[in-house]
């Protein structure tokens, strides 16, 4: 990880607009509101890929409130509703 | 003497290839049936390897981890463990990967590893892989994971010779030390530490090139685009729809032809009576009047694999997320409801695919509103014998405006039906994730798309030679017995079983404009919703002699009113006569309960669309 990604803010990659670049920081599953279980919610997260250091960026956004997005995490795309892409802390 | 058969068990993630290597192996040799006890659909193939070796191969459902979150995924799970009931542990676990993306399946297969069971790991769609400027150290990546590994090209003839000859080699020396199974559901931890440990792995044998796949970019910056997608989803679902109406005409004039000739030789060699009026009547103008419309559905079946093959149902179903969620569904939903275009039945085992219950229960409710391919007999019946074949605005033809009209009232009501569920039935709804991956794009598989639509066409055809065959003996034993006494002037139907039956009904069906010919089509009906057509054919022929029978069309067009057939179109939007739907949705839903509310729902629906057509057309003067 480079200076760079250390000095900019942590946010959740569920309030990432499109075009949005940069590196999964941790997952933090509490109070997302999904429908899953903290650790349900987690074990899919990282079963998808997003695990700490990955590279993401925001390709789509679905039409209704820009929900779902398509995220690209490092080789693949995937799918992903911004209620769940919350738990995903980036920088 | 000859070894044993060799069982092997593919398993892999979601879009890993894993259906294309298993139809490159295997070939239309493949048995489909169900796991005991579940619906999950259960792929078998045979084939024998370059040393002799019979081997029994099974697909497994595709999966990230063992965890089992669906009905599915433990499947894969109790499988691989030799768990599953009535099933024999796999002698050698295939773990197939897509080479292009290797992330997810490595991290699969280091789970896999700890269950001990014999592996192979697969690198399919390698020159895809090569192509894009992926290059894979073999040997290292064996070294590293501890299992063999194979590359293999499972579309292209020979692609798959590597492996072949791999189990060859690893089945001589099987079974030498059985492993022990230290397999456990994983923590998060766990989770997090094999995901880190496949990366490991995979920088440091595989090298990637600096850009990803930018035909896969391309096509979803317009595929994907929040309105364009949009528009190309719904072009994409009226070019289907128009296809299946017009482009299949050709071969189904020919079937038709051929079954009308089949008739005319047959009542040409056989002297009057009984057996020429079984062969024509109830055979061949029966079974004859299903089979037509085996055009359309492999017409369907097509665009629906080739959808599927290219990659673009999981855009399809990113497209429609939020869209079906405002009507309380789910974004998965989207592909079992598309499948149920073709038939209900795959449809509703394809709702699998959505793990929470509520959401696949709603899915289930409403996939048989979908149009499904049993229908189209029916609406194509109908339509060409009611509605002028004429074009609008120069370019659409009325009949398929109407045939798509029919389609767009079937998915309306089922999203109101879902409406009305999710605000009465399930208040408290938390909405499910939706997490899919979007694949790259890839050139359907045309041998496995072919093998795809044959298996399809087989089940067809079978449902056609049994249930609809029977279906149709029965239609013509009631519609010929008892006989007219000797010098009766009235048709001989009117002396028969179904008319007794029929005009027993008409009283009810009566306020929607049926007469007792459509009440005894509807019973049959029930088996399948196509012998509807079939029956009203054996009923009106046997009523009107041999020249009805050639044209059921035409003499459709002369017995009933427009706002008969209207009414007809109406209720068959709704139809809930399908046995086997219904025997679906019982063991889908594991209760008799949810059957009957689909089944009194659907009724209900069809007998008030109907009546409200009758009376508004009638007093518009179709009457």
């Amino acid at each position: 990880m480079t200076d760079h990604d250390e000095k900019r803010p942590h946010m959740p990659l569920g309030l990432a607009l499109r075009g949005y670049t940069g590196v999964i920081q941790h997952l933090s599953t509490k109070d997302t509101g999904s429908a899953l279980s903290d650790i349900e919610l987690e074990s899919r997260l990282i079963e998808l890929g997003f695990v700490e250091g990955a590279r993401v960026e925001v390709l789509h956004e679905g039409l209704v409130g820009r929900d779902p997005i398509a995220v690209r995490v490092d080789s693949i795309t995937i799918a992903v509703r911004r209620r769940e892409a919350m738990a995903i802390i980036v920088a | 003497m000859e070894a044993p058969l060799l069982h092997l068990a593919l398993v892999g993630t979601p879009n890993s290839g894993k259906t294309s290597l298993f139809n490159a192996l295997t070939g239309s040799r493949q048995k489909v049936a169900n796991y005991p006890g579940v619906t999950v659909e259960r792929k078998e193939g045979f084939f024998v390897t370059p040393l002799g070796r019979q081997v029994s191969v099974v697909d497994l459902p595709g999966t990230y981890s063992l965890r089992g979150r669906s009905p599915d995924e433990e499947i894969t799970r109790d499988f691989v463990l030799g768990k599953a009931s009535g099933e024999i542990v796999p002698d050698l676990v295939l773990c197939v990967a897509d080479s292009t993306n290797l992330r997810l399946t490595i991290r699969l297969l280091l789970e896999l590893k700890r269950t001990g069971r014999p592996m192979i790991l697969v690198l399919n769609m390698f020159d895809i892989a090569s192509r894009r400027g992926i290059t894979v150290d073999v040997e290292r990546l064996v070294k590293e994971l501890g299992v063999p590994v194979v590359t293999s090209i499972a579309v292209r003839k020979g692609g798959t010779a590597d492996l072949l000859a791999l189990t060859d080699e690893i089945s001589a020396k099987l079974a030498a030390e059985p492993q022990e199974n230290s397999w456990r559901a994983l923590s998060v931890s766990e989770l997090r530490a094999t995901q880190r440990e496949a990366d490991r792995i995979i920088a440091d044998c595989v090298s990637l090139p600096a850009r990803p796949d930018t035909w896969t970019a391309r096509i979803d910056a317009v595929v994907l685009h929040p309105v364009g997608g949009l528009i190309v989803l719904a072009l994409i679902l009226f070019v289907m729809f128009q296809a299946v109406f017009a482009w299949a005409q050709p071969a189904m004039d020919l079937l038709k032809s051929g079954f009308d000739a089949l008739g005319e030789l047959v009542k040409a060699t056989l002297p009057d009576g009984l057996l020429q009026s079984f062969l024509q009547d109830g055979v061949i103008s029966g079974v004859g009047s299903v089979i037509v419309f085996l055009p359309q559905i492999i017409l369907i079946f097509l665009f629906i694999l080739l959808l599927e093959d290219f990659g673009y149902m999981a855009r399809a179903a990113f497209l429609m997320d939020r869209i079906m969620g405002g009507a309380g569904l789910h974004g998965r939903a989207f592909i079992p409801l598309l499948s149920s275009f073709a038939c209900a039945i795959p449809g509703i085992m394809a709702t699998r695919v959505i793990d929470n219950k509520r959401d696949r229960l709603t899915t289930i409710l409403i996939a048989p509103l979908m149009t499904c391919s049993a229908r189209i007999p029916v609406y194509t019946l109908i339509i060409s014998a009611f509605i002028p074949a004429k074009d609008v605005w120069g370019f659409i033809n009325l009949q398929g405006l109407v045939m798509f009209g029919l389609y767009v009232t079937g998915i309306v009501s089922a999203l109101a039906v879902s409406f009305v569920i999710k605000f009465f039935m399930i208040r408290d709804y938390a909405p499910a994730p939706f997490m899919l991956e979007l694949p790259d794009y890839k050139l359907p598989r045309l041998k496995s798309i072919a093998i795809g639509i044959y298996t399809r066409a087989k089940m067809f055809l079978q449902r056609a030679g049994t249930t609809i065959f029977s279906m149709m003996v029965l239609i013509w034993f009631l519609a010929s017995f008892p006989q007219p006494p000797a010098g009766s002037t009235e048709p001989a139907i009117d002396f028969s079983l179904a008319a007794i039956i029929g005009k027993a009904l008409e009283p009810l069906l009566a306020p929607v404009g049926f007469n007792w010919q459509i009440a005894v089509a509807l019973i049959p009906g029930m088996a399948a919703r196509e012998v509807a057509v079939a029956a009203l054919g054996t009923v009106y022929s046997i009523e009107g002699g041999k020249e009805a029978a050639e044209q059921i069309g035409q003499v459709l067009a002369t017995k009933w009113s427009l706002a008969t057939a209207l009414s007809m179109l109406a209720w068959y939007i709704f139809a809930p006569q399908c046995a086997s739907t219904l025997a679906v949705i019982r063991r889908e839903t594991g209760s008799w309960g949810w059957m009957a509310v689909t089944f009194t729902y659907m009724l209900v629906l069809a007998y008030a669309a109907s009546l409200v057509t009758y009376n508004v057309a009638v007093a518009l003067g179709a009457g």
